[in-house]
């Protein structure tokens, strides 16, 4: 659950504009201009450098347990890791990740 | 003129066929946004603004998490609006086939510069770039026809199933799976793999950091070990 309902909206409309303005910045603001190789050699790892960092306290400290580390999850996102730069595929990455979520949850009683 | 617009229509349908193929890409994390948004207490209308109004589904699931762990408002935008600036990099590279648009134009391609449009639309305007600039809108809004009903649709959906799903599937661990299917195709480079790397380790040893800076501290340092082994590796990279 979210703790605060109040935040939603303010980061609703402000990823909008923000997001929006991301868009268009060269395409409609800042034109063809040449941007520094040092800065486009850091923009490629963005995506990247923060993605992982989010997720992994999700997945070793599953709120749905308190925090308590959970094989189950564990495993689970393995196998997503697996296949997904295996298959490249997002429904199998997803089918297989929860698919071995319920598996190893059954197996577990 | 019946010719050019012959033409403009059947690029059109070209760009909507090589779109739908993203409907498999797109409909799978919509719902489970819908899903999770609404598991986590936002109601209809926020849930589809969301989608509406952002159309960017990583950044959507970052502020989504960041949101359930009660991050303040600063950290979930800084973090969730970072996972998005790769999207500055695409509008920099359509400047030389949509820079001369009217301003209109360029504000409605904007809005729905997202990824699939991205990679299809440069594909065919890098491999055809004489082609006149009412054929590269055509084809950019076939691909768009073919995948933001989607988007839009598919959160709905999955918004209005999220509320009848009991608690257990856990699906509280549908985000992290969505998480790891956007981020598996991204690890194509050894540089993008150690950033993977120095991020989760940076991000678990930092979680104590209050106010969730500690991943904003980790991200920014897995950015620069990225960038810093491809200028060391001299690794020839594509975005």
């Amino acid at each position: 659950m979210i703790p605060d309902p109040g935040k939603i909206w303010p980061v609703i409309i402000a990823m909008a504009v923000g997001t929006f303005f991301i868009r268009y910045s060269f395409l409609g603001l800042l034109g063809d201009r040449e941007l520094p190789a040092w800065f486009l050699r850091h923009l490629r790892y963005v995506g990247v450098a923060v993605l992982p960092g989010l997720i992994a306290p999700l997945i070793l400290w599953p709120q749905a347990t308190g925090g308590t580390p959970d094989l189950a999850r564990i495993l689970a996102a393995a196998v997503a890791v697996g296949i997904g730069i295996w298959k490249k595929s997002v429904i199998g990455t997803v089918v297989f990740g929860i698919g071995t979520l319920y598996l190893v949850q059954y197996l577990n009683g | 003129m019946t010719t050019s617009n012959n033409s403009m229509k059947s690029t059109f349908w070209r760009g909507f066929r090589n779109g739908l193929p993203f409907i498999l890409v797109v409909a799978p994390f919509g719902t489970l946004f819908g899903v999770a948004a609404t598991e986590a207490g936002m109601d209809i209308l926020q849930v589809m603004s969301f989608s509406v109004l952002v159309i960017a589904g990583a950044a959507q699931f970052s502020a989504l998490t960041l949101l359930i762990e009660d991050a303040p408002t600063v950290i979930i935008l800084l973090t969730s609006l970072a996972v998005n600036l790769r999207m500055a990099m695409y509008s920099a590279a359509l400047v030389p086939h949509f820079g001369k648009l009217r301003t209109r134009l360029k504000l409605l391609i904007s809005y729905f510069l997202v990824d699939q449009a991205y990679a299809m639309g440069i594909k065919e305007y890098d491999a055809n770039p004489e082609q006149p600039i009412e054929n590269k809108v055509a084809y950019f809004f076939g691909i768009m026809l073919a995948t933001a009903p989607f988007w839009y649709i598919s959160t709905y959906l999955g918004a209005a199933l999220g509320a009848s799903i009991p608690e257990a599937f856990s699906l509280d661990f549908a985000v992290p799976i969505c998480f790891i299917a956007l981020i598996a195709p991204m690890l194509r480079t050894i540089p993008h793999i150690i950033t993977a790397f120095v991020s989760v380790a940076l991000a678990l040893s930092l979680a104590w950091v209050p106010y969730s800076l500690g991943l904003i501290i980790a991200a920014i340092l897995a950015m620069m070990s990225g960038a810093y082994a491809e200028l060391k590796l001299g690794v020839e990279n594509d975005t």
